[in-house]
């Protein structure tokens, strides 16, 4: 990979992708032969606000590679609560690790503190910004659930302050990629994106209806509409039942729908769907580990 | 010397910034950091007839040359304005202003989540669209009302 930081999907090329998702598929073929790859590599976790899961994502992903974590802690207990920025926490925490992992609630924070260290530093959310390895594996479970050729994919919810929205819709720009855009006007895809996806060429269409364009789906990728997103919770009520999708809502879809969402969810996407075949949300969240070890693997000189 | 040009005094050192675009001479100064506490000597014409304009603004600032910085910035509100630095009266140099492809400081960025409006060692930076402007850090795109980003602190 030509990249020493991964901050942004809009960095990553159709090659630079296909490098980690191959990567990725290697390591879940044979978990094993990478046990040991990367033996006393130390994975610095700077997470500026909880997020659980991209956390113990990170941390399987170092240690099934032979390495291990060490990690700032809560903010809370930190010194950043004694007022030190961020570009200073880096700078230190970068003494300590030979990678960072970067969870921030101010956009453009990944790319800011990577200005300040050597070591290649990984975005794992910056505010409503980018959000580039859950994009990695969300496109490890398009690829292996419907290919990357001739596709339709359907992005539904809260597009507006959905950064794993904004990097994926992104990334499908690289490939053959028609993309549906499916939310109440007000959480529509914002400028910036727009802008991007414009200047790409993309292949894109905005719906606030589901019920027109699911038929031609491929893959429909969910997200969670949160309450607190509108001025009042009636306004919310109004709109939110019409982006749950449940049995009778795919009744109209392919058999060979792939349906992801990138979780927790709430009630976007009803249990009775869990056990069909249309389900890849919990598989699309175990990709998590392989795919994160491809890139650790990669960033951290795997072919070396 | 024509009637026009003597609406605004002369000055001997500094800078004369015309052509600016009509309405645009305060945003022009706040640009340049000055206001009525700043101290220098600033002449001001607005709405000013102009043969390639129709009507233009004009500011000059006694003993004060621009940076790169500002020039760039100010290309952005007003894309015909005339850059000339005088010496002793005399117009020494003329430039009209060009796009830049970034601008470094002297604008913030409107959205109050990004990174640069907080306390960090960082200046502001946008690239320059077609249309617009583009923060480089959050990605927000600033179309209308790049004069109401002017970082006048
Ligand atoms: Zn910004």
């Amino acid at each position: 990979m030509r990249h020493d930081h991964i901050i942004s999907a809009k960095q990553l090329s159709r090659a630079d992708i296909e490098a980690v998702l191959d990567r990725a598929a290697e390591v879940a073929a044979d978990p094993e032969s990478f046990a040991d790859r990367h033996e006393n590599a130390l994975l610095g976790l700077c997470f500026f606000e909880p997020s659980t899961r991209t956390k113990m994502s990170f941390t399987a992903a170092i240690k099934r590679l032979g390495g291990d974590v060490v990690d700032m802690g809560t903010v809370e207990s930190s010194s950043v609560k004694k007022g030190e920025s961020l570009a200073d926490t880096v700078r230190v925490v970068e003494g300590y690790a030979d990678a960072l992992v970067l969870r921030h609630p101010s956009e453009g924070s990944a790319q800011m503190a990577s200005e300040f260290v050597d070591v290649p530093l990984i975005n794992a959310g910056d505010g409503a910004g980018q959000h580039p390895t859950q994009t990695l594996l969300d496109l490890y479970t398009i690829r292996e659930s419907a290919g990357f050729d001739d596709l339709t994919v359907g992005i539904m919810g809260d597009l507006k302050y959905g950064r794993t929205v904004h990097s994926l819709a992104h990334a499908l720009t690289n490939f053959d990629a028609d993309q549906h855009f499916i939310s109440p006007e007000s959480l529509q895809l914002p400028r910036s994106v727009r802008y991007d996806l414009h200047e790409e060429g993309a292949s894109i269409r905005e719906h606030t209806e589901l019920e027109p364009v699911l038929p031609e789906l491929d893959v429909l990728y969910v997200t969670r509409i949160q309450a607190e997103r509108f001025p009042d919770e009636s306004e919310y009520r109004a709109v939110a039942g019409e982006y749950q999708i449940d049995a009778e809502t795919l009744e109209a879809a392919r058999d060979d729908l792939t349906v992801m969402h990138p979780l927790p969810r709430v009630d976007e996407i009803a249990h009775e769907i869990d056990d069909t075949d249309y389900a890849h949300y919990f598989q699309q969240a175990h990709n998590g580990v392989p795919v994160r070890m491809a890139l650790l693997d990669l960033l951290l000189g795997g072919d070396e | 010397m024509s009637d026009r040009e003597l609406r605004v005094s002369k000055i001997r050192n500094g800078t004369v910034v015309d052509h600016i675009t009509a309405g645009q001479a305060l945003n022009v100064l706040a640009i340049l950091g000055i206001d009525a506490d700043s101290g220098e000597t600033v002449s001001v014409g607005m709405r000013v007839p102009s043969d390639r304009l129709g009507s233009k603004d004009i500011v000059k600032v006694e003993g004060r040359e621009l940076s790169q910085d500002e020039v760039d910035v100010l290309s952005l509100i007003a894309p015909a304005a005339t850059i000339n630095i005088v010496r002793e009266f005399d117009v020494v140099e003329k430039h009209r202003v060009e796009r830049p492809e970034e601008v470094v400081g002297v604008l913030s960025c409107p959205n109050r989540h990004c990174i640069t409006t907080e306390d960090e060692p960082v200046q502001s930076r946008f690239d320059v669209l077609d249309d617009g402007i583009r923060c480089t850090y959050c990605d927000t795109i600033v179309r209308d009302s790049i004069a109401e980003q002017i970082d006048v602190a």
